[in-house]
């Protein structure tokens, strides 16, 4: 089937503020749904886009899809209702830092652990923007917001690490302003059979401005961020000549022709590894110590929710009996009276 | 010894003992087995929420109340003809349930110091404490007997001791003059990997039974005889199981699957546990994480096109409460049954009570009515879960079925229905876009019922956006003041138009008159009992109990008008009576309300009456 992003366009004006990361996602997504519709056969109306509340959580509103703007923190449970009832859909949910780690954080890791086959896309801007600026559980320590006007006293999520945590079979991470990427990455997700948990590091313009700002801006992006590919080697930096080695237990980066270091001494990624030790400190990875890691961090295989529901209603009704309520209603001890 | 045997009409038997003496299931066995005989049965499970409370003590005493009778039977009863109590413990906490010539059955080897102890006794004489010296009391030494039973076949005496309950009830079905067959075939199905329990339970059974037979105690038995019952094929049935089936039964009428999301809570866990055992049927339960994960997976589902269901007790429904308003501003049908227990907070979780009227009715936030229906009786949950669904379905709307923990572990006989009885369940769901809409308009409604449409998702050209913001017609997000006062009418007047669909209100006993009493919910076997003795005392009253709470039948002014004193009895301080008086302002109510956790007594409501008409 043949769609342009125009189709998945909805006739709603976009509300998100001017300078919003949120534009270049909702763009990404829709460039990605006429590649996705392509390569695995949907149709215009599989599409049902969940959310919570949140700035981002408007997302369902500029699709042109079955959507559901739900309650905050609720859209994993409404997903997986959705995608439960009806597993030919093709569920994604939009969601922010607050509505998914703080109120829906429950619902976000029983998702992950049930591996129930939706796609979640995780806004984060690490910080609170529909009420005007207080802090999110992804704000760094020390943050200050109209509610931490000391600066905040708590760690921040790792939403990586949380997912890997719950024993989650894909993350990936990706910049707003990395539209192409965002667009594979989005592709990569919905041909994930299972939950696919993407943190895209989005800029709050308003209440959060250059909050990614350090490993995002243009002139330093290519050396603080890595964008791992399954396969290849650890190599970043503007010059490609920068990569990742393990130290220990730790990972380290080095610059390939400095102390001895050959290509052949850089790791090389695998999504694919079941064990999540490296894709957890992969996860972890932050800008001085180490460059941020962008791309499908982990893609693991892994029987889902939804199938093996289905599996169990086709497995009991296959040897059961029972055909409908009449025979259910006498099944057991019964008796009769003349 | 010749024993005579005098016809009764009908028992009531409390079967008590330690939480861990098997109470539930030995009451469990004597009531299908009177049902088996033919007799009507009812039952009140009546046990503490922890599982192992001290052994011994008043606190860990379970109990199991079953009424049998050769008429109809509409409640468990409210004081025994005998009492089984396996400990002291069980002897001083029920002996309040006894009939002035009740008989009491006990395990006099508990009665030693150590139990008497344990049960807070002053003294070596339990019944003296207790005044109650000069009753017919068969104190048998049944750990004793239990134990030799089993000596004698060889079996290891201690961990034999369990089956003491049957003896228990081997002695009330000698004094019942019921056959062992029926739980002879339990065992065999019951114990049919483990044939050495099943021969342990048939021994102390029987000897049980012959026991009664051997001692001076008992000089007469009883018979009840079979009740005359509509002919038919019969099962026993609780309420729990019997919301179960309903739904199930509306999912098939409908065609649409069922989906139940929900969290275990006492006492509604038993729904979900019933409707995870039927995948056979399409069925699909989810265990949620939490009790809002339970109800916005059901939203979600009911959105993609299930008969969704999130089954809770009165904790829950304030956690869902925010859901169900988005149910309610989305326009999804939704079934919840609460199935409501002493209250508030964690309040008593065992026990029974109708306190989450209120809630069910007002528990949310902004403009947002919710149909309200109460099941009467455990079959009548069938009914009640059904109904909810057809109309949840049919109007796209939450329905809260408020059930409660008495009618949940209650049973009784039920005459199996035929589904070609049923109505049929006609969704409003729609398959493609109507000409005159360039798109689809997911609020928009059929003007004489407020219906809107169901678009299930995976249907093209129907795309579109639901969800908790306010939206016109069209399902564009507004804020417009003359919109949103619209869209609040409407959605209001869906509800109140379900009153033409509902049956009408009726009442039982005098059609008018002087005293009206008025009741909704679990405790019409209670009423209906007060209502037949009050009429047989030659006080003319009518008996209006309510199944439908929110919308209240078309007709419940005519029938109100037709009495000069309306009396509201209820299981809470007054939710009922302060609703119809919001409602029907015109009436001034008279009210009998309990908060105890415990169903009505039949005689605290004729006295009641009593007093006004005196």
């Amino acid at each position: 089937m043949k769609f342009t992003p125009q189709d998945f366009k909805s006739d709603q004006e976009v509300k998100w503020c001017p300078g919003c990361g949120d534009h270049a996602v909702l763009a990404a997504v829709q460039r990605a749904l006429p590649e996705i519709s392509e390569a695995l056969g949907y149709s215009h109306e599989r599409y049902v886009f969940v959310s919570g509340i949140g700035c981002s959580s408007r997302f369902p509103y500029y699709m042109k899809t079955y959507g559901f703007h739900g309650i905050h923190g609720r859209a994993a449970a409404i997903a997986t209702g959705i995608k439960v009832a009806n597993p030919t859909l093709s569920v994604w949910e939009m969601t922010g830092d607050g509505d998914s780690l703080a109120i829906g954080g429950n619902h976000l890791i029983h998702a992950i652990r049930r591996n129930i086959d939706i796609n979640i896309v995780l806004f984060n801007n690490r910080i609170y923007g529909l009420t005007k600026g207080q802090y999110s559980p992804t704000s760094k320590w020390g943050t200050v917001t109209k509610t931490s006007p000391l600066g905040t006293v708590e760690h921040p999520f790792s939403p990586g690490a949380l997912a890997m945590g719950a024993r989650g079979t894909f993350f990936a991470r990706t910049l707003d302003m990395e539209l192409q990427l965002t667009q594979e990455i989005m592709v990569q997700a919905a041909k994930h059979d299972g939950t696919a948990l993407v943190e895209v590091l989005q800029n709050c313009v308003i209440f959060n401005d250059k909050t990614h700002a350090v490993i995002s801006d243009k002139e330093v992006r290519a050396d603080r961020t890595i964008t791992l590919r399954h396969g290849e080697p650890m190599i970043f930096g503007k010059n490609k000549d920068k990569g990742l080695v393990l130290d220990g237990m730790r990972l380290k980066a080095v610059t390939i022709g400095e102390n001895g270091i050959t290509t052949d001494d850089i790791l090389v990624h695998n999504a694919e590894e079941q064990n999540h030790g490296m894709h957890m400190m992969l996860c972890e990875m932050e800008w001085p110590e180490l460059p941020v890691a962008l791309g499908i961090i982990r893609k693991v295989k892994d029987r889902t929710y939804d199938d093996m529901v289905r599996d169990q209603v086709i497995e009991v009704a296959n040897k059961s009996n029972i055909r409908c309520m009449n025979d259910m209603l006498r099944s057991g001890a019964t008796w009769v009276v003349e | 010894m010749q024993h005579k045997v005098i016809d009764v009409q009908d028992v009531v038997i409390r079967f008590t003992g330690d939480s861990g003496d098997g109470m539930q299931l030995t009451g469990s066995l004597f009531a299908d087995a009177s049902a088996y005989f033919g007799n009507d049965i009812s039952t009140f499970p009546d046990y503490p929420s922890e599982i192992r409370a001290p052994q011994g003590t008043v606190a860990g005493v379970s109990g199991f109340q079953v009424h049998i009778g050769s008429g109809a039977i509409y409640t468990p009863g409210d004081y025994c003809d005998v009492l089984v109590a396996m400990n002291p413990a069980a002897l001083k906490s029920n002996v309040k349930w006894l009939k002035p010539n009740a008989t009491i059955i006990v395990d006099i080897d508990t009665f030693d110091q150590k139990g008497l102890q344990k049960a807070g006794f002053q003294t070596e004489d339990a019944f003296a404490e207790l005044k109650i010296k000069n009753r017919n009391i068969i104190a048998a030494p049944i750990s004793t007997l239990t134990k030799e039973c089993l000596n004698n076949c060889g079996m290891d005496p201690k961990s034999g001791l369990r089956c003491k309950n049957m003896f228990a009830l081997g002695i009330c079905f000698f004094l019942y003059n019921m056959p062992l067959k029926h739980t002879e075939e339990f065992f065999k199905k019951h114990f049919a990997k483990s044939p050495g329990l099943m021969d342990m339970n048939n021994r102390v059974l029987k000897d049980g039974y012959n026991y009664a037979g051997n001692i001076q105690a008992i000089a007469d038995t009883y018979i009840v005889k079979p009740s005359k019952q509509k002919p038919g094929l019969y099962r026993n049935i609780n309420g729990n199981r019997a919301i179960a089936w309903g739904l199930m039964a509306a999912s098939e009428k409908s065609g649409r699957p069922l989906f139940c999301g929900s969290y275990p809570i006492t006492p509604a866990t038993a729904i979900l546990e019933e409707l995870a055992i039927h995948k056979e049927l399409g069925v699909k339960t989810l265990q949620c994480e939490d009790e809002i994960a339970g109800i916005c997976t059901a939203i979600g589902a009911s959105y993609a096109g299930s008969l969704a269901v999130t089954t809770t007790s009165g904790p829950g429904l304030s956690l869902k409460s925010e859901a169900l308003g988005l149910a309610v501003m989305a326009e999804l049908p939704l079934v919840v049954v609460d199935v409501q227990r002493a209250g508030p907070s964690t309040g008593i979780p065992t026990k029974t009570e109708q306190t989450d009227l209120n809630q069910a009715l007002y528990g949310r936030n902004g403009e947002c009515p919710v149909a309200v229906i109460a099941p009467h009786s455990p079959s009548h949950c069938f009914e009640a879960a059904f109904y909810a669904a057809k109309y949840a379905m049919e109007h796209m709307m939450p329905v809260i079925v408020l059930s409660e923990g008495f009618l949940g572990n209650g049973s009784e006989p039920w005459r199996i229905p035929d589904m070609k009885d049923y109505p049929e369940i006609k969704p409003p769901v729609i398959d493609t876009l109507p000409a005159d809409e360039p798109y689809f308009y997911p609020f928009k409604r059929d003007p004489d019922t407020m219906v809107p449409r169901w678009a299930l998702p995976g249907t093209p050209h129907l795309e579109h956006r639901v969800g908790g913001l306010e939206k016109n017609h069209k399902g564009a997000v507004s804020s417009d003041p003359l919109v949103h006062q619209q869209m609040v009418e409407e959605r209001a007047q869906k509800v109140a138009l379900l009153a033409q669909v509902i049956p009408q209100q009726k009442i039982i006993g005098e059609q008018e008159g002087d005293i009206l009493i008025v009741s909704w919910g679990g405790t019409y076997g209670h009423m209906l009992s007060a209502e037949s003795q009050l009429r047989a005392e030659g006080i003319q009253v009518g008996l209006a109990h309510f199944d439908y709470i929110n919308p209240l039948p078309s007709n419940t002014e005519d029938v109100f008008r037709r009495f000069k004193k309306i009396m509201v009895f209820e299981l809470n301080s007054g939710h009922f009576v302060n609703y119809l008086r919001a409602k029907m302002p015109q009436f001034s109510y008279l009210q009998y309300n309990k908060i105890q956790g415990q169903p009505f007594i039949v005689t605290e409501i004729t006295e009641a009456i009593n007093k006004i008409v005196k």
